[in-house]
Parts: structure tokens; C-alpha cells; sequence
């Protein structure tokens, strides 16, 4: 049984601003929370990997090959750094991974759908990730520090991504017709599961996450800070934004749209989107193939004890 | 922690030469050469170090002591900051010494 003066004096001390190192006493909620918050992050990063995978060997040149292999390592390191960081907290890595691949916890919306053709490559690239930046930038203030410690690192390496998306998407925009089309076709696309991802409107005085300032910027705000900056960056290179509804309210300073269906982002994080149970199936293949590595880094820790 | 997957390090890295080396992280390794391997992939790679420090986090102590550290009492008095007092003193007194020595304003 936990001592409430002691949870009141940590609730008193994040609210005044104060971090949270690893070894230090914190509440149940606040350690559960964290873990499964940082988790989903580490899981959406390996998973994330995947459908770029799909396209390495189907970049169109040299140059985009050894960028996206780069984006591709960079992830998976995340996703080490993030697994790492909820593992100091209590839950090890071989259990996320097997929940993971059982289908117990959960990754970002955006992973759960296929990519067709390379100018989805290049939309993920630039607003997937810009949308990812925008709620990882945010990141860098939780009262958790190891994490918001990691996340400086990743937004760090997120810049490139962002800006490697950003490159082929301008490409197809000053290529041919055919090349727009297709690239207007992956922002149709991925709209929808764009606006779904920084998730829906939760009240913040009901968000437990916010309240630990695990995270520190609530949904909603989320969205309209990634609208603000990227709906006139998408207009003006000559893509349409596929929402009649969207435009900037000079009265409440907001952006308006039109309200995203919040039962398909709970059908497609359940595991039910279009990609989901091939890009588990991947992931399930990949950790039996790769569980000699496993077993031969045990036996040389068994050897050293 | 799970033993049977090693101990935790911790990683410290310096990004230019003559600069302060700052925590970066830590990993767990089931022992020292492995560990720099996951230094060197984790905090190297990116060519964002010059030097890595990788130690057994078992081998940090720390100095927990609030009175130390995090003192409530008010210790301006050993910061420069705890002086900015000095620039109206100055202003107040060279205005005192000119007028002794009847300079004109």
C-alpha cells in the first residue's frame, strides 16, 4: 500500500516542474503509465520500420536507397533506446517484444495500413514523421527525464527524416503529371490516418498521462500545432488538402476540419487496420529468425557470470 | 532486473574535443565488449561523438545529501550573481567622488 503524503508530495514536486531520474521512488500509476506510454513508443518505432522496408530495394535511385536504409537503422535505434528506457522502469524487453507480437500492446495507427506506391514512401516520410516530431519536440519537457533525454536524440535524427520526405515529395511535385498524381493520391491517402494520429480530443483534466506530465501537451493541441505549420507548407507546393472543411479560423486562431472517424483508429490499433496482422506476421517471423542471436548473446552472458 | 540478460551500463559521450562529457543513456549488455559494441552502434554511429565512456552502472555512486546539493539556505553570498548589487554601488559612489572633487555633471 502506497503512502498518500508521499504520492502527494511527487504529484506537488511534477507539478512544480520537477524530473523524475530512474532509481528515484515513484508512484504505481505514474510507473505503469510511463511504461506503457514509452512502450507503444518503442513499439511504433520497430513496426515503423517495416513498411519503409518494403521499399529499399524499390527506391527509385542510390542516393534515396542509402537514405531510407539510414531512416530504417535510425528507427529500429530508437526503438532500442525507447525499449531500453521502459525496461529501466520495470518491464523487460523480451516481454514488450512478445506482447507485441502477440498482439497484447499497441502501435502508432499510421503503421497499421499499407504503402502502394513510392509516394507514399515519401508522404510517411515528410508528414508521418512531421506529425511524429511535432508530439516527440513536446516530448523533451516530460517530467520523466531519461525519456525526454532519449527524445532530444531522436528528434535530432527525426530532422533528417522529415527533410529526406520532405526532398522526394518536392521531386514528385515538380515532376510530370503522372508523378503529382501520385503523389496527390498518397496524401488522399494517408489524410485520414494522419489526422487520427495524435489522437482524439481526450479532455486533459481526463488524461491521466498528461496529469504525471508523462506527455505535456494534450491531444488536440498536438494536431492544430502540426495543421498550423504544415497545411500552407502541403498548399502551396500544389497538393491538395482532401478535406472541404479545412481552413484556419481567424476568430479562435484554430484550424477547422472535418472531425476525423475516431471508431476506425480504435478498430485499427485493436490490430484490425488493413496491414496490421501481415506487418505482426512479419514481426513474429523476424524474432524466431532472429532468435539464435538472442540465445548465442544469453550463452556468453551465462559464460561471463 | 533480469539478470540473465547482463548488467546495465551507462553511456557517456563528448560531442566535440575539450567538451564536457554528458550522459547519454544506458544499455544492457551481458558483458564489457558487448557493451562497447552497443555503445559504439547506439551513440556512435551518426558520427555525433568523439569519445564514448561506457560504465557498469553498478560502479556509480552517488552523493545524495539535500543539504549539500539542493540547500534552502540562501548561499548568494558565494555566487557573483549574489553581487549585482556592486553596479548601483559603483554608479551611487563615482557619483559621490565627482562631486567631492566639484567636477561639473
Amino acid at each position: 500500500m502506497e503512502d498518500q503524503a508521499q504520492i502527494d508530495e511527487f504529484k506537488a514536486r511534477i507539478d512544480a516542474g520537477g524530473k523524475v531520474e530512474v532509481g528515484d521512488w515513484m508512484p504505481e500509476d505514474y510507473r505503469t503509465r510511463a511504461i506503457r506510454f514509452i512502450e507503444m513508443h518503442g513499439n511504433s518505432e520497430l513496426m515503423g520500420a517495416l513498411p519503409e522496408r518494403d521499399w529499399i530495394l524499390r527506391a527509385p535511385s542510390l542516393r534515396r536507397k542509402l537514405a531510407l536504409t539510414a531512416k530504417i537503422q535510425d528507427e529500429v535505434g530508437h526503438g532500442q533506446l525507447l525499449y531500453r528506457v521502459a525496461e529501466d522502469l520495470g518491464k523487460p524487453r523480451e516481454a514488450m517484444l512478445e506482447d507485441l507480437i502477440a498482439g497484447r500492446t499497441k502501435f502508432h495507427n499510421v503503421f497499421h495500413y499499407p504503402t502502394r506506391t513510392w509516394a507514399d514512401v515519401a508522404i510517411i516520410g515528410w508528414l508521418v514523421d512531421a506529425a511524429a516530431i511535432v508530439s516527440q519536440t513536446a516530448l523533451r519537457s516530460s517530467s520523466y527525464a531519461p525519456y525526454a533525454r532519449t527524445m532530444t536524440r531522436i528528434c535530432w535524427e527525426e530532422a533528417f527524416h522529415l527533410k529526406q520526405g520532405e526532398d522526394a515529395v518536392l521531386t514528385l511535385m515538380a515532376g510530370t503529371e503522372r508523378q503529382k498524381e501520385m503523389c496527390q493520391e498518397a496524401l488522399n491517402r494517408w489524410w485520414g490516418p494522419l489526422m487520427h494520429m495524435h489522437g482524439p480530443n481526450t479532455p486533459a483534466e481526463r488524461d491521466g498521462d498528461l496529469a504525471w506530465k508523462i506527455k505535456t501537451k494534450c491531444n488536440y493541441d498536438l494536431r492544430q500545432e502540426f495543421l498550423a505549420t504544415y497545411i500552407p507548407k502541403i498548399r502551396e507546393i500544389g497538393l491538395e488538402v482532401p478535406d472541404p472543411n479545412m481552413r484556419h479560423d481567424q476568430a479562435t486562431g484554430s484550424w477547422l476540419y472535418t472531425e476525423p472517424d475516431w471508431e476506425e483508429l480504435k478498430t485499427v490499433v485493436r490490430g484490425a487496420g488493413p496491414a496490421s496482422q501481415e506487418r505482426l506476421g512479419f514481426r513474429r517471423f523476424n524474432y524466431e529468425e532472429t532468435r539464435w542471436v538472442r540465445d548465442a548473446v544469453l550463452g556468453s552472458a551465462s559464460v561471463a557470470a | 532486473m533480469d539478470t540473465t540478460v547482463g548488467d546495465v551500463y551507462e553511456v557517456f559521450r563528448q560531442e566535440e574535443q575539450g567538451d564536457p562529457f554528458r550522459h547519454a543513456g544506458n544499455l544492457l549488455a551481458p558483458d564489457d565488449d558487448l557493451a562497447l559494441q552497443y555503445a559504439r552502434d547506439l551513440y556512435g554511429r551518426r558520427h555525433e561523438s568523439v569519445r564514448l565512456w561506457v560504465v557498469r552502472r553498478a560502479a556509480i555512486m552517488e552523493v545524495k545529501d539535500a543539504d549539500l546539493l539542493a540547500s534552502q539556505l540562501d548561499r548568494t553570498y558565494r555566487e557573483g550573481a549574489g553581487y549585482r548589487i556592486t553596479v548601483e554601488k559603483r554608479k551611487a559612489l563615482r557619483a559621490r567622488v565627482a562631486a567631492e572633487r566639484g567636477e561639473a555633471k
